[in-house]
C-alpha cells in the first residue's frame, strides 16, 4: 500500500509513471511488399476473435476505451471494475488489470480499488441493466462521493446477455421478452435517463451521452470519453459517459437497421451531449477524511 | 495509543479495530448497524490518522464490495456489521472467496431471522461455517470470547486472509462487542509491502524500472465457463480449506478426567467456563471444550474425547447449530446433548449449572 506509512495524501508522481515503460502505441502487424497499412490495433487491445454478436457495439467501446488509455498512456497504471451482462469479458479484450464485480457492483469495486491504490487509473464498464437496474445505488453514491473513478456506460436497452429482457432504458412500446406486448409506462414505468441523473449528483465531475450510430457520433462520443477519463486524471472529480448503443440480436434487426434505430428512435428519447463538466483543478478534498472533520488541515486535495 | 505491555480499558467493537489497525489495516468500509458501530465510528478517525482510507457505503452490500475491491489490491482491508447486514454482504464474500481475494469481515452476530433484535445471539452459525453465501466454499471463522482474543484474532485475521487469499470472518457477539475489558495492544505492523505482489492488481507497469516491459495484464475473476475449468478452480479452493485443518484452535479446560464435556464457543463458552469452575468446586467431573476456530471446526480433538469415553452437552445462543458439528464429531463414540439459550437473554454461570447438572446425572 503505497500510503501506508504516513505518506502525503497527494500521491502525484507514481513509480509507474516515472518508469516509463516500453509501450508501443499500435500494434503493426506484417504488411506484405508493395501494401500499405492503414489501421491498427490499440497495443491494449488484445488481438483475438470477439464474442459479441455482429453488428454489436461493444467492440468500437471497448476499441475507444483501449485507445484512450494507450494516448493517455494509462494503460500500465489502470486496473479496471468489469461488471455482470456481455461485457463480462472485457478483459479479454481490454489488456489491463482487471476485477470481475458482482452484477451492479463495479462503481462500489472501484472505489475500493481506487482508495486502495489512489496512483491507478480506475474505470468501471458498465451496461444498462448492470448499472441502471441492480446497481443503482452503487452508482448514484460513487458519483455523489465524487470517486476519482471514470464509468463507461453502454446503454442499449435490453439485457443482452440473458437473451434480451426488458432495462431500465428499454423505450415505451419497445418489444422484449419480458415485456412482449411492448413497454408500457403505466405497468413499467419511464425509461430511466441516466446521464440526466448522474449530472445532478455533486461528485460528478464530468458527464456525457454520445452515440455509436454513426463515424460521427462515434468520434464526437471519443471525446465525451476522453473528458470522462480527464476528469479522473486531473482530480476533478467523478466521470461519466452513456453510449447508445445498439443490440442487433436481442432487437431482432439487422446490423443496419439497428444503428437506424438508435438515430431515429433512442437519440430523440435520450439526447446526446455533455449533462456536466466542471471546469478547474480540483479544489475539495472529499476524498479525504483527514480534513476539517478530524481537526486538521481542509481542503487537502487527492 | 497504549505504551507497550500497557493495559487499556476497551470495548470488545475498540478491539477488533484496534486488531486491525495493529495489524495494517489502512482501508475500512462501513455501514452502521447495532452492535457493531464503535467499529465503524473508531475506524473513521483512526484509518486517515495512518494515511489509510475510510468509507461509508451507501449499503452493506457496496461496503463488502468495496472492500472486494481493495482486496483484489492486495491491500489490507476490513468491513464489519451485524446479522441482517451479514445477509446482505454475502454476495461480496461468495464473489471473493470465488476469486481468491483476501480480507477481513466481521460479524457482531444479534439476534434474528429478519430484523430480529439488537441483543447478543449466536444465530448466525450456520451462516458462518457453511460458507454464506451462494456456491461451494468455505471461510476461516475465528471466534473470540473476550476482548482481548477480539484484539488478537482480529491481528491473526489479516495474516490468515493474505496467506490463503481468502475472507476472513469474525464471528463475535452483541456481548463480545459491547463489554468492555482491557486488554494489551501490540506494536503496530504495517503490512509487508511485497504482500500480494505475485497477483494483486496494481496496474501491468506498477514497479517498473526505465525499459522495463509491462508484465501481462491479471484478471481476477471468479467466471469460469469452460468445460472443467470451475471444477479446477473449486478443486483449487477445496484443497486450501483442507490445508486450514492444521488451523485449528481451541480451548479446554478440565477435561482430563471429565465425564461431561462442555461445548461452546464465544461469550457462551466464556459463561459456561465459570459455570464448569463452579461445579468443579462442587467436585463434579466436568469440563470445557471451546471451538475457537468455527472453521475448521476441531472435529479430531472432540473425537478423541468422544473415543476416551466423554460425555458432550453443547451449550449455544440460538437453538441448536453448532450441536450438528459436535455430533458429526464425537459420531463414533457418543452423542450431544443440547442446551439452548434463547435470544433476548444474556446468560449467567448460574443459568448453566442446572442443565450441566442434568445432562451429567443422565447416563
Amino acid at each position: 500500500m503505497p500510503k501506508a506509512k504516513s505518506a502525503p495524501k497527494a500521491a502525484p508522481a507514481t513509480k509507474a509513471a516515472a518508469a516509463k515503460p516500453v509501450m508501443a502505441k499500435t500494434v503493426a502487424p506484417k504488411v506484405a511488399a508493395g501494401e500499405e497499412l492503414v489501421f491498427t490495433r490499440p497495443a491494449s487491445l488484445a488481438d483475438r476473435a470477439t464474442h459479441y454478436c455482429p453488428g454489436c457495439h461493444h467492440g468500437i467501446a471497448h476499441r475507444m476505451v483501449a485507445e484512450l488509455l494507450d494516448e493517455m498512456d494509462l494503460a500500465g497504471r489502470t486496473v479496471a471494475a468489469s461488471s455482470i451482462g456481455c461485457s463480462v469479458f472485457l478483459y479479454n479484450y481490454i489488456q489491463v488489470d482487471t476485477v470481475e464485480s458482482p452484477h451492479g457492483r463495479a462503481p462500489a469495486v472501484a472505489t475500493g480499488i481506487k482508495r486502495a491504490r489512489p496512483d491507478t487509473f480506475v474505470f468501471s464498464y458498465q451496461g444498462d441493466g448492470d448499472l441502471a437496474s441492480i446497481g443503482m445505488a452503487e452508482i448514484m453514491h460513487a458519483a455523489n462521493r465524487g470517486e476519482r473513478l471514470t464509468v463507461v456506460f453502454v446503454n442499449n436497452t435490453v439485457y443482452g446477455m440473458t437473451g434480451g429482457q426488458m432495462a431500465p432504458t428499454t423505450l415505451i412500446g419497445q418489444k422484449t421478452t419480458t415485456c412482449p406486448g411492448g413497454r408500457c409506462k403505466d405497468r413499467e414505468g419511464s425509461p430511466i435517463r441516466m446521464a440526466e441523473i448522474i449530472a445532478q449528483l455533486g461528485g460528478t465531475a464530468f458527464c456525457a451521452r454520445g452515440s455509436l450510430d454513426s463515424v460521427k457520433n462515434i468520434r464526437q462520443a471519443k471525446k465525451y470519453m476522453r473528458q470522462a477519463f480527464e476528469a479522473q486524471t486531473r482530480g476533478l472529480g467523478f466521470g461519466f459517459v452513456e453510449l447508445l448503443s445498439g443490440c442487433p440480436t436481442n432487437w431482432r434487426l439487422s446490423p443496419v437497421a439497428a444503428n437506424k434505430r438508435i438515430t431515429e428512435e433512442m437519440i430523440p428519447y435520450f439526447p446526446l451531449g455533455v449533462y456536466k463538466e466542471l471546469e478547474g483543478d480540483a479544489t475539495c478534498g472529499s476524498l479525504v477524511s483527514t480534513g476539517a472533520m478530524a481537526g486538521g488541515a481542509a481542503g487537502e486535495s487527492k | 495509543m497504549a505504551g507497550k505491555n500497557e493495559r487499556i480499558f476497551v470495548k470488545g467493537n475498540e478491539a477488533i479495530a484496534m486488531g486491525a489497525l495493529d495489524a495494517g489495516c489502512r482501508c475500512f468500509f462501513g455501514y452502521p448497524i447495532t452492535p457493531q458501530n464503535d467499529i465503524p465510528e473508531f475506524m473513521s478517525k483512526a484509518m486517515p490518522e495512518v494515511g489509510g482510507e475510510f468509507v461509508q457505503a451507501e449499503s452493506e452490500l457496496a461496503a463488502a464490495n468495496m472492500l472486494l475491491g481493495a482486496g483484489a489490491c492486495g491491500v489490507r482491508a476490513m468491513t464489519s456489521s451485524s446479522s441482517p447486514g451479514m445477509s446482505l454482504k454475502q454476495e461480496a464474500i461468495s464473489y471473493m472467496a470465488g476469486s481468491e481475494i483476501p480480507g477481513v469481515i466481521v460479524n457482531m452476530n444479534r439476534g434474528g431471522p429478519g430484523l430480529g433484535d439488537i441483543g447478543p445471539s449466536q444465530g448466525d452459525y450456520f451462516q458462518s461455517t457453511r460458507g454464506g453465501g451462494h456456491g461451494d466454499y468455505r471461510l476461516l471463522v475465528l471466534a473470540p470470547s473476550s476482548a482481548q482474543e477480539a484484539y488478537d484474532m482480529t491481528h491473526k485475521a489479516f495474516d490468515l486472509a493474505y496467506a490463503f487469499r481468502s475472507p476472513v470472518l469474525i464471528l463475535g457477539d452483541a456481548i463480545i462487542g459491547q463489554m468492555k475489558e482491557p486488554i494489551v495492544r501490540r506494536a503496530a505492523t504495517l503490512a509487508d509491502p511485497a504482500e500480494g505482489k505475485e497477483w494483486r492488481l496494481e496496474g501491468t507497469a506498477a514497479g517498473l524500472k526505465a525499459n522495463q516491459k509491462p508484465r501481462a495484464h491479471r484478471i481476477i475473476k471468479s467466471l469460469f465457463l469452460m468445460d472443467g475449468e470451475l471444477a479446477g478452480q473449486n478443486m483449487k479452493l477445496q484443497a486450501k480449506y483442507d490445508a486450514w485443518k492444521d488451523l485449528v484452535e481451541f480451548e479446554t479446560f478440565e477435561v482430563k478426567d471429565a465425564e461431561l464435556v462442555v461445548v461452546a464457543f464465544g461469550s457462551i463458552g466464556r459463561i459456561a467456563k465459570n459455570a464448569v469452575r463452579v461445579l468443579r468446586k462442587q467436585g463434579k467431573k466436568v469440563g470445557l471444550f471451546r471451538p475457537k476456530t468455527l472453521y475448521p471446526f476441531p472435529e479430531k480433538a472432540l473425537a478423541k474425547l468422544a473415543r476416551e469415553g466423554k460425555r458432550f452437552l453443547t451449550i449455544e445462543h440460538n437453538l441448536g447449530q453448532m450441536v450438528e458439528d459436535v455430533r458429526l464429531s464425537v459420531r463414533r463414540d457418543a452423542d450431544s446433548e443440547l442446551f439452548c439459550v434463547y435470544p433476548g437473554n444474556m446468560p449467567s454461570p448460574d443459568d448453566f449449572v442446572a442443565p450441566i447438572l442434568r445432562a451429567l446425572g443422565r447416563k
